[in-house]
């Protein structure tokens, strides 16, 4: 599969219509064989993030396997709001086990199907970040171990939302969630913690790990079929704002989405047997609070007095980033831009 | 002081004042909202000194909560349903060690097909675990539990869940009595472990037991127990000459005497089932209800006693043993062996249907015309039942179950809406 | 006892208004209970809440199958949710809407309840208007005390009060009052009508 970057010049947004494009380039949301993976009807919040990060990533997956795919999906938002009774939303194979067992449901599925010489059906995993980073992190860590021959997808709200926005290791510091409310001395999520899962997934040196957003549609899709291009283990990390949980406007999500990426906030990157072979470099960086604006969960920040130490503190972990991934464009790069 | 307050938040404010040092919990509906509120009392600085620690698994909220009381802190944590089982090797383990960690678990059923709503499978999963299982009727009930459960483990040097309905005890609005810190402390000294990791006097816990001694420390983890029988008891009148409210014991009664007719029950379900007793005794049928309060250890004597001038018992439980029999009918059957009374089980509000006033009245009615089967299942849709049996019979790959029945149901009330709230089950007929 | 059933719609505050109106029944020195029929529910979806208030112990945890009065926060539900299930000819029916029952299409359907306990108030404009967002609730509640006199307004206030603080307390409160006095207008017209 040959891939064309694609590059938008359009005024302000960065995003361009499909209509723009060549047939070749539009993204499969655009065709109209499309599989529609997750049907309309489901009962995500308006804006969710993860419907529409799931959405994107199972049909791309289909195109990639021609129909041939069954999923394994974790408890959490995507499985409660897709399935609600008496309706599901999929129009694939799929199967919802428990919260912290995707990844070895999906390892089962993959030995079935290996055991059966069917290699023309392949697996993917879903979850969210607690499903991933936490509960199911031993599962998954041993599927990336043994090289299951399955694509995990890890769907990250940062938080626990579908039980009513708890901490997950994948919040963020000073985020306000429900275990750590915006209190005391050191109000919302504290700094220092948290698990940087694609980092530890390429440290098991699976074939495939990259991280994506559902602002960048097309960079998703590209993503999915370049993993389903792949046999063995691999991992997707989508960042998908939830209004709910980050008390954010419905109609952020998208601009969210790309905020976190041109803060430095959430690097885009892919990586191929433990080495990074890919970053996404910010187009034009903005400072967090940018970011963190428009974001009620972090409210306890702004306003007076507010907390700028802690932006501050921000800050450095987006500069960091910056840092390690080299992010931002170096003069001659933004050259050939 | 008396409120109007959330369950869950009246049982957080509760497990505030026993002065828990750690807490350690794992989020899962309809535990949610205790440990957001006993997290908020953490990280306000109102408990103090209390660490709070958010962990990835409920595995790890028992492990971690293991090596707090290892360490002779007091420690508390709260799960329900999926998330017990999850951490149900580290249950068992806690009980066997001997640390007096006190969990609540928020009733609720346990998947596949998954389900947030109350009934009392999961507490009942791990009833052979060793710890002591005490059953919340109303929220009072569920505060005052809470700070006799803390003194019991602490004594005794044994793990106590405290057991409430999920969502319709933790989710309820209503009055309760919360008591004041200097009342709870007089009747909660600091904790003194029976054994503890100290440098200064170092020992080895959770040592290899072979067979040569293995039956014996089982053995007194039972005489342990029966230990508890006895102290419970003595705890309630303790708390109720403290606290001026009778709370805890074994068992409860309720106009018992003169019934030939009574029926035993755990939790919220009490509450309804008294009315319909009222309005039994109302009709001229006089029935008695016995609340069993203690689970484990299970009080037979106590509950004999309650139910000795009775003919007939009717268990209400909202679990059973599949494949075999009610789970408390069983227990309450062996502690009347050798008398002459009948003891029926029905099996009431699995995965959270509402076990309604009608409902009730009618196995009362039942039961006191002796007309009750052995085993029965109350408000089941019978003809549900038998629309899948008969797509069983007639095609091998019928699919799976539970989305059948949805599907059925759906196409049965011809709405085409979901209307996804409890009752709405059997509210479609 | 008098027994409450509050329809609305995930993220409008339905289980709130059951709280309130039990913290309310307790300011009143009255036995309350409230509770959610709760589910895994996204906002937006159909949502219930029960209140039951009684002059004694309350031991029932049975869901309100019979309500005395029926509180509907988003009108969009009646086509869609079977609302008036158990709802007797002397219930109270309060709906929020600014649209009559011959523009909601349900005329007919609730002529058989009677004119002076079958009342509308706009709420969610009432709350828009003073608090800037679509939150019905509390507004409701004020409308509910006049009309049903199960509670006072003033112990609807005071819940208000000891739920939420500063500018959105007195503001929920405003619209409360407001919402009742629509109500006693409403009704005081129906009077005049019939
Ligand atoms: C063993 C177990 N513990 C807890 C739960 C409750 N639970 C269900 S989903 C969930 C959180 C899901 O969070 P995440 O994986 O981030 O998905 P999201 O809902 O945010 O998309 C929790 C705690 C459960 N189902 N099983
Ligand atoms: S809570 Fe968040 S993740 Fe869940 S459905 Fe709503 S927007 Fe999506
Ligand atoms: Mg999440």
């Amino acid at each position: 599969m040959t891939h064309d970057p694609v590059r938008f010049y359009q005024v302000g947004s960065f995003a361009a219509g499909n209509r723009l494009l060549d047939q070749g380039q539009r993204t499969e949301q655009s065709r109209r064989g499309r599989s529609n993976s997750l049907t309309s009807g489901h009962r995500a919040c308006q804006g969710c993030g993860e419907a529409l990060g799931a959405r994107y990533a199972l049909d791309a997956a289909m195109r990639a396997t021609d129909g041939r795919l069954v999923a394994a999906n974790a408890t959490g938002c995507l499985e409660v709001f897709s399935t609600p009774y008496p309706e599901t939303s999929w129009q694939i194979p799929w199967l919802h086990s428990l919260f912290g067992n995707a990844p070895a449901v999906a390892t089962g599925m993959a030995a079935a199907l290996e055991v059966k010489g069917r290699t023309d059906v392949r697996v993917v995993a879903q979850a969210g970040d607690g499903g991933t980073v936490d509960i199911g992190f031993g599962c998954l860590s041993g599927m990336f171990e043994r090289n299951d021959d399955v694509l995990f997808i890890c769907y990250d709200n940062e938080a626990y939302m579908n039980t009513g926005v708890q901490r997950s290791g994948a919040t963020p510091p000073a985020a306000r969630t429900a275990t750590t409310e915006a209190v005391g001395p050191e109000p919302g999520n504290e700094f220092g913690q948290g698990k940087d899962l694609p980092r530890i997934a390429i440290a098991h040196g699976i074939p495939y790990v990259a991280t994506a957003t559902v602002a960048e549609l097309h960079d998703l899709e590209r993503k999915v079929e370049r993993a389903m291009s792949i046999r063995g283990a691999r991992y997707l990390h989508v960042l998908v704002p939830c209004p709910l949980g980050w008390a954010s406007a419905s109609s952020d999500t998208i601009r969210l989405a790309r905020l976190a990426c041109e803060s430095g906030l959430f690097p885009l990157f892919e990586a191929e047997n433990g080495e990074v072979v890919d970053v996404t470099k910010i187009r034009r960086q903005v400072p967090v609070e940018d970011y963190l604006k428009l974001q009620g969960r972090y409210r306890h920040l702004f306003g007076d007095p507010g907390r700028p130490d802690l932006v501050r503190q921000i800050q450095k972990v987006a500069d960091r980033n910056i840092e390690r991934f080299g992010l931002v464009a170096t003069g001659a790069e933004q050259e050939v831009r | 002081m008396l409120r109007q307050i959330e369950g869950s938040r009246a049982v957080a404010e509760a497990v505030g004042l026993c002065r828990p040092e750690v807490v350690c919990a794992y989020p899962i509906s309809p535990q949610t909202h205790i440990i957001e509120a006993v997290g908020v009392l953490v990280k306000s600085g109102r408990l103090h000194p209390c660490k709070f620690v958010n962990v990835e698994s409920e595995f790890a909220a028992m492990s971690v909560s293991i090596g707090a009381s290892a360490m002779g802190a007091r420690a508390y944590t709260a799960t329900a349903s999926q998330g017990l089982l999850f951490m149900t090797e580290a249950v068992y383990n806690a009980a066997g060690l001997g640390l007096p960690i006190v969990m609540t678990v928020a009733n609720r059923a346990i998947g596949a097909p998954i389900n947030i709503w109350n009934d009392h499978s999961d507490a009942m999963s791990v009833r052979d675990a060793g710890w002591v299982q005490l059953f919340a009727e109303t929220n009072q009930d569920a505060v005052d539990l809470h700070i006799q459960a803390f003194r019991l483990a602490e004594e005794l040097s044994l793990p106590v869940m405290v057991c409430m309905d999920g969502f319709v005890l933790t989710h309820a609005f209503e009055r309760v009595e919360l008591p004041d810190q200097e009342a709870v402390d007089a009747f909660l000294p600091p904790f003194e472990p029976r054994q503890v990791l100290d440098p200064d006097n170092p020992v080895s816990i959770g040592a290899m037991v072979g067979p040569e001694a293995f039956t014996e420390v089982r053995y007194l983890a039972h005489a342990r127990q029966l230990q508890a029988l006895a102290r419970i008891p003595e705890l309630a009148e303790e708390f109720e000459a403290g606290f001026g409210r009778a709370a805890g014991g074994l068992v409860t009664t309720y106009r018992t005497e003169g019934a030939e007719t009574v029926v035993v029950a755990l939790g919220s379900v009490l509450g309804t089932l008294k009315d319909a007793a009222d309005s039994m005794w109302d009709a001229g049928v006089p029935v008695g209800v016995v609340g069993v309060t203690t689970f484990r250890p299970f009080p037979a004597a106590a509950v004999a006693r309650a139910v000795s001038a009775a003919r007939r018992v009717v268990v209400v439980e909202k679990a059973f043993s599949i494949g075999a029999h009610g789970i408390l009918a069983g227990d309450v059957t062996l502690a009347l062996s050798g008398l002459d009374i009948r003891v029926d089980a029905v099996v009431a509000g699995l995965g959270g249907r509402p076990i309604s006033e009608a409902s009730c009245r009618g196995l009362l009615e039942e039961a006191a015309a002796g007309s009750l089967p052995a085993l029965s299942f109350l408000d089941l849709d019978t003809h549900l039942v038998a629309r899948e049996l008969e797509r069983m019979v007639a095609q091998r790959r019928s699919g799976p179950v539970a989305e059948n029945l949805l599907r059925d149901i759906g196409s049965v009330s011809g709405s085409g809406l979901a209307v996804a709230r409890p009752g709405s089950q059997k509210g479609a007929r | 006892m008098f027994q409450v059933r509050i329809h609305g719609r995930g993220g409008q505050g339905v289980v709130t208004a059951a709280e309130l109106l039990a913290v309310a029944a307790f300011n009143e020195g009255r036995h309350a209970q409230a509770f959610p029929s709760f589910g895994s529910e996204r906002t937006g979806a159909p949502v219930v809440s029960y209140c039951r208030i009684a002059e004694q112990e309350i031991r029932t945890r049975a869901p309100v199958e019979a309500p005395d009065a029926l509180v509907v926060q988003d009108a969009t539900l009646l086509h869609q949710v079977d609302l008036f299930s158990g709802v007797g000819p002397d219930g109270y029916v309060l709906v929020n809407t600014s649209h009559t029952f011959e523009e909601l299409g349900i005329a007919d359907f609730v002529s058989k309840f009677r004119a002076d306990r079958l009342l509308t108030v706009p709420a969610t404009e009432i709350a828009l208007r003073l608090l800037g967002r679509p939150l019905p609730n509390a507004v409701l509640l004020g409308g509910f005390a006049a009309m049903t006199g199960a509670v006072s307004i003033d112990a609807v206030v005071a819940a208000i009060g000891q739920r939420f603080s500063g500018a959105v307390a007195e503001r929920n409160a405003d619209g409360a009052r407001e919402a009742a006095r629509v109500v006693e207008q409403e009704r005081s017209e129906r009077a005049a009508t019939d």
